[in-house]
């Protein structure tokens, strides 16, 4: 049990739930419009969704922003934060299982069947190995190898662990100079990933022959190393979004509950690249 | 000054009319908000089930078109779990969970605002899917490819809804579980909370674990649809039987996530009424805890006829069985409450016994349906729907009663009229069982389900069955009339209407609860 304060904090009644809804709604029926021969519309109600979810998050994070800055959380809200953000990053974690699950099944189940004497019949040519793209897939592709900027990238992504760890640090000793450098230097470490990501990317597509579409081996790449990406991404504009709350003075070195959930976010995203790295590029 | 108030009350501006309701940040609108979201889901629900009940009245196609019966068997499927039962269940995790565990609200009121306001979009997505070119989705609700990566627009504009549905589901079950791990009043220590609020941790531990995996299934199955993944398709390497396995990773555990927060609700509504204390709360608590690992481990169940090494059929089979244990254990302490208990049977009570009855029957058909060789005999018939029926309807819709009616004086401080209440419960208990326990038969025959025509010798019981579908949806609009007459005009609530209540909404806090309760922490002794 935790320490008992008189009061938790109950906010005022908030417009910025349903602003968010409203947001959600109209991308979820730009995108279905998009996709089904209707994209100027579909694309006009994305960009409107967009933009509505952008004035959401500023809205509501900027009010919590204000709520903690003058000290309206108590040590109780403190751990509801702790045990929230916890959840989530929990929730995250079953949503990469899911996709995971579906690369262990392709792999050790789906395409050694297909490569059995029972579909020879239909698939005569296919021998199956891994990485495979399927019987009915045209054309030959080139896998992705772990060592070239895989490996950087998860020397990356593991400096940039150290990086935000020794910004705690600073932040702890109450040292400034500290904090505000090892930001900076995770956010650019972190944008030196996604670019050479993109780059990698590129390179996949022009020379390699591996696209989304190129079966079991392309659509496991693309959507675990994308999904990542994109959480890649969102955390680089949390930690963006705290190096600016750092320069503007914010965070005390006894109360910074916004600075670990970030960094909480990015170990996570860190470790599911180190998972990445050894089960889709390397083994 | 006003900013003052507000530090020192948290809310003391509200806004009136519509944007109190859509602004609230307290966890009894939002639970009343969730409650009847819930019934006007479960009425749109009713009305697809009745369509499908219409058709199937006489052998034949009279009512509806083959297609439009998919959609509807796939949008009653997907209204009645997501948009009427789970939401139900949390509107009185949202009413119960604080005051019962004597906390101000839940963890993050903003946030419990979102989940219930994502709700409607999500709902209305489903709706206009009826309406686009193609129709709604027409897979069943288990949504398995490959018929789902060929159908039209509507099952993209499904594949969104069930996107933000679990999100809400999600927010709400952070919040839940914070509430509960982090809010409770000193001296409230986990092995005191009452049985509802122990079954909703571990319900909404089951959500967070569960719902990004059916993320990520309808996110494989859209990119399988339109940017040319092959994780369903064999061509690529893929297999449609992954769909099912990611799926029922999720489906399974979702099945005690809408029974579990059932078994909370009739663990406070019988022990009320025998006047003792539950029989084996210790017992609940670990027996709760064991169905919820294991519901982890028998997906596959679902799947027996798809092909799969008899090892595995094995495993599957014994580990399903296993989990009548943990039930077996809840119903005897049920049983073992009511035993020697100087009972009464109002109609919170009523509708707890029914759920006691019923739900082990729907329990025993799903131990027959455990074993695969029969299985594979009763896969895909009314078998199979007859008995999630018993457990989804008998087990959480009158667990759902139970609690609106044993809590209503509570939340309104009006009662409501215990002859109607009676009606309810029979007309409902009569009806559910005209309606779905000639459904066995009919399965048991070979009567396959989600087929719009049948075979002549089927005739005769699928005319009762649709006979006891239109009572059923007939006696819930009275349940409507019984709610509306109690909170327009029913009698005042004493201070205490049931005396055999102990938990604390009942014993620290007036009727009806205020506003705002336990805004400083009770003392528990």
């Amino acid at each position: 049990m935790t320490s008992q304060p008189d009061h938790y904090y109950l906010p005022a009644p908030s417009h910025w739930p349903v602003t968010g809804s409203t947001a959600l709604f109209c991308m979820a029926l730009g995108a279905v419009l998009a996709m089904n021969n209707a994209p100027g519309a579909g694309w006009t109600l994305i960009g409107l969704g967009a933009a509505i979810m952008i004035y959401m998050l500023f809205g509501w994070f900027g009010t919590v922003i204000r709520e903690s800055e003058s000290g309206k959380f108590n040590k109780q809200v403190d751990v509801s934060f702790r045990w929230g953000m916890s959840w989530f990053i929990f929730s995250e974690v079953m949503f990469f299982a899911a996709f995971f699950g579906a690369l262990f099944y392709m792999r050790v189940l789906s395409v050694p069947w297909l490569g059995e004497l029972d579909q020879k019949l239909l698939w005569p040519d296919f021998t199956s190995t891994w990485p495979a793209a399927g019987p009915g897939i045209e054309g030959q592709f080139t896998p992705m190898g772990a060592w070239g900027i895989p490996a950087i990238n998860t020397l990356l992504l593991l400096s940039s662990g150290a990086t935000v760890t020794w910004a705690h640090w600073g932040l702890k000793l109450n040292n400034r100079g500290q904090l505000k450098l090892g930001l900076f230097l995770t956010i650019l470490l972190g944008v030196l990933f996604l670019g050479l990501q993109a780059y990698e990317y590129g390179h996949a597509y022009s020379e390699l022959n591996l696209k989304l579409t190129t079966g079991a081996y392309g659509a496991t790449f693309f959507m675990l190393t994308g999904f990542h990406g994109f959480h890649v991404t969102l955390g680089a504009i949390m930690l963006t979004v705290i190096f600016f709350r750092s320069l503007a003075g914010h965070f005390k070195p006894e109360s910074h509950f916004a600075f670990e959930a970030v960094s909480w976010y990015w170990h996570f995203v860190d470790v599911v690249w180190l998972l990445l790295f050894v089960l889709v590029y390397w083994l | 000054m006003e900013a003052v108030h507000a530090h020192e009350h948290g809310h003391e501006h509200h806004p009136s009319g519509i944007m109190r309701w859509v602004t609230t940040t307290n966890h009894k609108d939002i639970g009343t908000l969730y409650l009847w979201f819930s019934f006007t889901m479960f009425m749109v629900g009713g009305v697809m089930a009745l369509i499908i009940r219409s058709e199937l009245f006489q052998p034949g196609l009279q009512v509806v078109n083959p297609d439009f019966f998919n959609q509807m068997t796939t949008l009653h499927g997907l209204i009645m779990v997501f948009g009427a039962i789970m939401p139900a269940f949390v509107g009185f995790a949202n009413w119960q969970i604080p005051m019962m565990s004597g906390a101000p609200d839940m963890a993050f009121p903003r946030m419990n605002n979102w989940s219930f306001w994502l709700l409607p979009p999500a709902a209305l997505l489903l709706i206009i899917s009826l309406f686009v070119p193609g129709g709604a989705a027409a897979a069943g609700w288990t949504l398995y490819a490959p018929l789902t990566v060929q159908l039209g627009m509507g099952m993209d504009l499904t594949i969104f809804a069930v996107h933000i549905l679990g999100m809400s589901s999600i927010m709400g079950s952070i919040n839940i579980i914070t509430t509960i791990l982090n809010l409770r009043a000193p001296g409230m220590n986990m092995m005191k909370m009452p049985l509802f609020v122990w079954t909703w941790l571990i319900t909404a531990y089951l959500l967070i674990a569960v719902m990004p995996v059916l993320a990520g299934a309808v996110t494989m199955t859209l990119t399988d649809r339109h940017f040319g993944t092959h994780f369903f398709n064999a061509a690529g390497g893929g297999d449609p039987v992954l769909f099912q396995h990611i799926f029922w990773f999720f489906g399974h555990p979702e099945v005690y996530i809408i029974a579990i927060p059932a078994f909370g609700v009739v663990s406070q509504v019988i022990p009320a009424f025998s006047r003792k204390p539950l029989f084996g709360y210790t017992s609940m608590v670990y027996a709760t805890s064991s169905i919820a690992i294991l519901s982890f481990l028998v997906w596959a169940h679902h799947m027996y006829t798809v092909g799969m090494p008899v090892q595995a059929q094995l495993f599957y089979m014994y580990a399903t069985m296993l989990i009548a244990v943990p039930t077996g254990v809840k119903v005897f302490n049920w049983v073992a409450t009511m035993w020697k208990g100087s009972l009464t049977f109002e109609t919170p009570m009523l509708f707890a016994i029914g759920f006691l009855f019923l739900f082990t029957m729907g329990g025993f058909s799903g131990l027959v349906l455990s074993i695969t060789p029969v299985d594979i005999q009763l896969h895909d018939t009314y078998y199979v729907v007859a008995h999630f029926h018993y457990v989804m309807v008998a087990g959480a819709l009158f667990s759902a009663f139970a609690g609106v009616y044993f809590w209503l004086p509570k939340w309104t401080g009006r009662m409501y009229d215990e002859t109607l209440g009676k009606w309810h419960f029979w007309l409902t208990m009569i009806f559910f069982n005209v309606t779905f326990f000639v459904q066995h038969f009919l399965g048991l025959a070979g009567m396959p389900r989600r087929i719009p025509d049948y075979a002549l010798q089927f005739a005769d019981f699928n005319m009762i069955s649709s006979i006891g579908a239109f009572g059923f949806g007939l006696s819930q609009v009275f349940f409507l009339y019984i709610v509306l007459k109690a909170i327009r005009s029913g009698e005042k609530s004493p201070e205490r209407p049931w005396e055999g209540a102990d938990t604390l909404e009942w014993t620290m806090l007036p009727t009806p609860a205020p506003y705002h309760s336990f805004e400083t922490p009770p003392v528990i002794k």
